[in-house]
């Protein structure tokens, strides 16, 4: 049965709990960074930060509102990141059969620079990370040595309250109620890309207010559409 | 606390102010939000729009230091609208109490008032009594001198006008705030007040907090499910240490420090215990010598004997009227320079304190300084900071470290009180040791040299019953208390060495020990640690007020919310039916433990439920406050305004000053100056950020310095986000980079525009490029009761950084 995590960012308080756990569950180095006018730090997702909390503000009709986004991988039903790699390492990056976890594998050494950025450029939320000194293309493992050991991913574990992870159906389900909920406050509200995920998100704002990448332009490919696009790279390495 | 963190989620309303709940107690926002899904309100009143705000149903900015204004409109609106719960304000508070006519408040002064000492003669706000010496009366609340009437017209003068132009919060949203809180006072509603350092950090911080309580107790709100008046105490223990006395005023259990007023014990006792007339005041602390005097039994064994008055005069005693305060021993390290030495352990003043310039400079006059630290700290390397040639530093420093607190036994008291057993994980890394450790051994040593060569007051120190070798679960059983000799009580024998069941047991004749009776029934018997508890076993009355009285242990006799005698009407009945706290069935009490076994107060034997006031009533004038029986509104120290809308007296009458040549002041309304100051934690640093800064994780997420400013001044000053920024008050200056955001706007005070900054405090040299002590800027003012800095609000200016030196870049 396919494994799902459920983020109400309307729940969060930005707290980094999820941010700081995943690190420490992954036994990440801490990377270098700087104040520069924002609590949001690191600027962005790494190699070594898998789970990012992204803050932004915005001041609408004298009213302050203050998005957390817990970024992460969504772990796509039909992840484009996996079907992009298998045109040049089978197995670099694979889809847990039992969880539906996507999977970054020691094989995305074998991938170039190239690739990887093109692996990047065709995830519709721009996820992976290359670390230029491994070589390897990294990104949330959604805990899956917790989950096959019956436990919870660490940053759910962590979570005050905004987070919730079981089932995929059990979680949609848990989703739609608390979305009915918050709609009452906030009529916009919406549950990001929902069918397609095994990551969902619940928004109360319009989804671009977040950041760019919390929605995606495009729907993940199917087998299909992927087919009919083999030729994508080419024609983009044509201009 | 008088509750605990999930009796939050009963609560109709949360007004959070002074305090950033979610940023500093994340977890609290469990239940915060467990509230709101049950559809409370929730309401953040602060200077800037934090995490807190972000998650509550709304946000009001309040200029930082007239939370007394905000708060005593909404005491006149409460008035004026008849929003009180009656019954519970006639019964349980002292509305009804008619004062002495010696008491008078003029223009912002109390009665009483000597400016020369600048303190209050406190006896003149008294209580009149009858023949009996019982408080007179009038339950109709109309008598002019009763409370209720002089509180009326004590806040007559907080209208939303002037309210308003002071706090500079619109009077829209006062309303909007009075309103949903105020809607609490129904007897089957109650509103919770969670507050932390917010409130107390201000030269009225305790005026802050009554005034908090006030309002909860004319909205029946304490003592019920979902009410309370919530201290959100922090991280490092701050509930436990405080028990176990911490601050210099206190010996444990919220004992007053011996002085050379109270020679003898039976002085001491008498000055202590108060006594009331009044067969239905229970008077609780008419029981304190049986607890001073199992502390001292606790302290000196068998040494401690009737006869030498247990030893008290072996208890060293300041001298009456002397601030202790760190404020004052910082000040007397440096200017009187006759501190030879001193330890400091898990404390960080070279960081923590106001006008750290003072405080660093003062630790350069000691001869030795022992600190006991899990990292090198600004304050264990004072003589080596920026600007100072260690050459020229006569201190010898000594670095003792300490172990992580996963690598000891150990308990922590929550904020509802839960007394948390924490269990060793790992060794000890290095030759680190627990604190605990430490002191047992120090002590140790030096008792070996008294013994040896004697010295000044050799017994002092010698005839104490110390501790051989630390041991949590020893001191955990000293605390609870055991029997000194076989005692029959109420036809119950107890043998020697048996452990005391609970504080009702404690005596005054040396046959128990305890050292600290609030805790005692925490470990009953030997191998009965109840702290240690993790039972989730409940009545289907407790599972429904998520009370889990088998799970640790709090003090008192694991009561889970205080006051819990309030939360039924005269005759016993509940307040609010669906979710009572405690309930009389046939003869006896369930749910939550009582505060004592009495009957309703309607009923024989029937008694007053706020049990530790001598008259038994929740205090709405509260004439043991040294600044005041009713709280007023006054500017903080350094204030922006020359003039207070509220009276003639600009700023507390009673606040504390030391003064020396660096403890400059701005004066009101220095154009210099102009812009307030408040300085604040973050979720991702402790205090001051000695191990949270040498936590990579933690760095990495908030690596440096930041001030937050509106995008008005940011604007008015020529600084844009991520500038650095110079911030400057009289006493010193601190680079920081500028983080402008629309989460801080501007007030509009008494017709002026007034900026607003805000800045973290934990980031100190030690750690390279992270920028260095805010507190450097802050102003030594304590408040007058219990001498907290006034750390929330003072002057200062801002510029953008023509260059940079204390931050990587």
């Amino acid at each position: 049965m396919a494994k799902c995590i459920f983020i109400d960012t309307t729940r969060c308080t930005a707290c980094r709990g999820c941010q700081v756990a995943c690190k420490q569950w992954h036994d990440h180095e801490a990377v270098p960074t700087l104040q520069t006018g924002t609590h949001q730090n690191p600027p962005d997702l790494t190699p070594h930060n898998f789970k990012l909390v992204r803050f932004s503000e915005h001041k609408i009709d004298g009213r302050v509102h203050w998005l957390f986004f817990p970024e992460q991988c969504r772990h796509c039903l039909q992840p484009a990141c996996k079907d992009t790699a298998d045109m040049y390492v089978e197995g670099a990056i694979v889809v847990d059969e039992a969880t539906g976890i996507v999977i970054c594998t020691e094989k995305t050494k074998e991938l170039t620079k190239e690739q990887c950025d093109e692996i990047i450029d065709s995830c519709p939320y721009n996820i992976p990370r290359r670390n230029e000194k491994t070589n390897e293309l990294t990104k949330c493992d959604m805990c899956i040595d917790r989950v096959q050991a019956g436990l919870i991913p660490m940053c759910v574990k962590t979570c005050v309250a905004a987070m919730s992870f079981g089932e995929r159906e059990d979680m949609l389900k848990v989703a739609e109620q608390h979305l009915e909920r918050v709609k009452k406050t906030f009529p916009e509200a919406e549950l990001l890309d929902a069918e397609d995920l095994g990551v969902v998100y619940l928004v109360s704002h319009p989804r671009e207010m977040y950041h760019k990448y919390a929605q995606r332009e495009i729907r993940p490919l199917n087998r299909a559409d992927f087919l009919a696009d083999l030729t994508r790279p080419f024609r983009k390495a044509l201009g | 606390m008088t509750q605990h963190w999930i009796d939050i989620k009963h609560a109709n309303a949360v007004l959070i102010m002074g305090s950033n709940a979610a940023e500093h107690h994340p977890i609290s926002f469990k239940w915060v939000l467990k509230a709101k899904d049950a559809g409370a309100t929730v309401v953040h009143v602060d200077p800037k729009f934090s995490r807190t705000s972000a998650r509550s149903d709304f946000h009001v900015p309040l200029r930082s230091g007239t939370d007394i204004a905000f708060m005593g409109g909404m005491v006149k609106y409460i008035l004026e609208k008849d929003l009180i719960q009656k019954e519970y304000v006639v019964e349980y508070t002292n509305a009804s109490f008619i004062i002495a006519d010696s008491y008078k408040f003029e223009d912002g002064l109390f009665s009483g008032y000597d400016p020369k000492t600048r303190k209050y003669d406190q006896k003149l706000w008294a209580f009149a009594k009858d023949e009996n010496g019982i408080p007179k009366r009038d339950k109709t609340l109309q008598d002019p001198r009763c409370v209720y009437q002089l509180l009326k017209k004590h806040y007559d003068r907080y209208n939303l006008d002037t309210v308003s132009s002071v706090t500079g919060v619109s009077k829209e949203n006062l309303l909007k705030v009075y309103d949903v809180f105020a809607a609490t006072g129904k007897p089957d509603k109650a509103g919770t007040i969670m507050y932390a350092l917010g409130w107390t950090q201000h030269s009225v911080g305790v005026q802050n907090i009554r005034l908090g309580a006030m309002i909860q107790l004319l909205l029946g709100n304490i003592g019920v499910a979902g009410g309370g008046v919530n201290a959100l105490r922090g991280e490092p223990n701050v509930q436990g240490s405080t028990d176990h006395a911490l601050l210099w005023h206190i010996i444990p259990g919220y004992n007053a420090v011996p002085t050379s007023a109270w020679p003898t014990l039976a002085d001491y006792q008498k000055a202590n215990t108060p006594v009331s007339n009044d067969p239905k005041s229970v008077n609780w602390w008419g029981n304190r010598p049986k607890y001073m005097v199992s502390l001292l039994k606790g302290w000196f064994g068998d040494k401690a004997t009737p006869e030498n008055e247990f030893c008290y005069n072996l208890l060293p005693k300041v001298e009456p009227g002397v601030d202790y305060a760190m404020m004052f021993l910082y000040d007397r390290m440096y200017q009187k320079k006759d501190i030879k030495g001193g330890m400091i352990f898990g404390h960080n003043p070279a960081m923590s304190f106001p006008n750290t310039h003072k405080v660093r400079a003062a630790l350069q006059t000691l001869d030795w300084l022992v600190m006991g630290e899990v990292h090198d700290t600004e304050t264990a390397s004072f003589w080596r900071q920026p600007g100072v040639d260690p050459k020229k530093v006569k201190t010898e420093v000594f670095l003792l470290p300490s172990c992580q607190r996963g690598e000891k036994d150990g308990t922590t008291s929550n904020s509802g009180r839960w007394h948390q057993w924490h269990h060793k994980g790992p060794e000890p890394s290095g030759q680190s040791k627990s604190m605990g450790w430490m002191v047992v051994e120090i002590m140790n040593r030096v008792r070996a040299l008294y013994e040896k060569e004697k010295g000044a007051f050799p017994e002092g120190i010698l005839s104490h019953d110390w501790i051989k070798e630390y041991d949590a679960e020893e001191v955990a059983m000293r605390i609870n208390g055991r029997f000194t000799k076989d005692v029959t009580i109420k036809d119950k024998t107890y043998k020697k060495g048996e452990h005391v069941p609970n504080f009702t047991l404690l005596q005054d004749d040396g046959s128990t020990t305890s050292l600290n009776w609030i805790y005692c029934g925490c470990y009953p018997e030997p191998g009965k640690n109840l702290a240690k508890r993790r039972d989730h076993t409940q009545t289907p009355m407790q599972a429904k007020l998520g009370l889990y009285p088998n799970y640790t242990w709090a003090w008192p006799m694991n009561r889970r919310v205080l006051y819990n005698r309030a939360s039924v009407d005269v005759n016993g009945k509940p307040f609010n039916p669906d979710l009572p706290v405690i309930l009389w069935e046939d003869g006896k009490w369930i749910g939550d433990i009582p505060d004592g076994p009495a009957p309703p107060m309607a009923m024989e034997g029937g008694k007053y439920p706020f049990i530790m006031q001598t008259e038994g009533h929740g205090a709405l004038f509260g004439p043991g406050r040294v600044d005041g029986p009713f709280p007023e509104h006054y500017e903080p120290v350094e204030t922006p305004l020359t003039k207070n809308p509220f009276s003639k007296q600009l700023s507390s009458p009673c606040a504390k000053m030391p003064k020396s040549d660096m403890d400059l002041l701005a004066a009101p309304g220095d154009p210099k100056f102009p812009i307030v100051l408040t300085t604040y934690s973050l979720t991702e640093h402790w205090c001051g950020g000695g191990d949270t800064r040498n936590t990579p994780y933690l760095l990495e997420a908030e690596p440096q310095l930041y001030v937050e400013m509106s995008h008005e001044l940011a604007e008015e000053k020529g600084i844009k986000n991520g500038d650095v920024v110079v911030v400057e008050s009289i006493r010193g200056k601190v680079e920081a980079v500028a983080m402008v955001t629309v989460r801080i706007t501007p007030f509009q005070v008494e017709g002026k525009t007034v900026h607003l900054i805000g800045m973290p405090f934990c980031f100190g040299w030690t750690t390279p490029g992270v920028g260095d002590a805010t507190n450097r800027l802050t102003p030594s003012v304590g408040e007058p009761n219990v001498t907290i800095p006034e750390y929330k609000a003072s002057l200062v200016n801002i510029r953008k950084a023509d260059k940079v030196t204390e931050l990587a870049r």
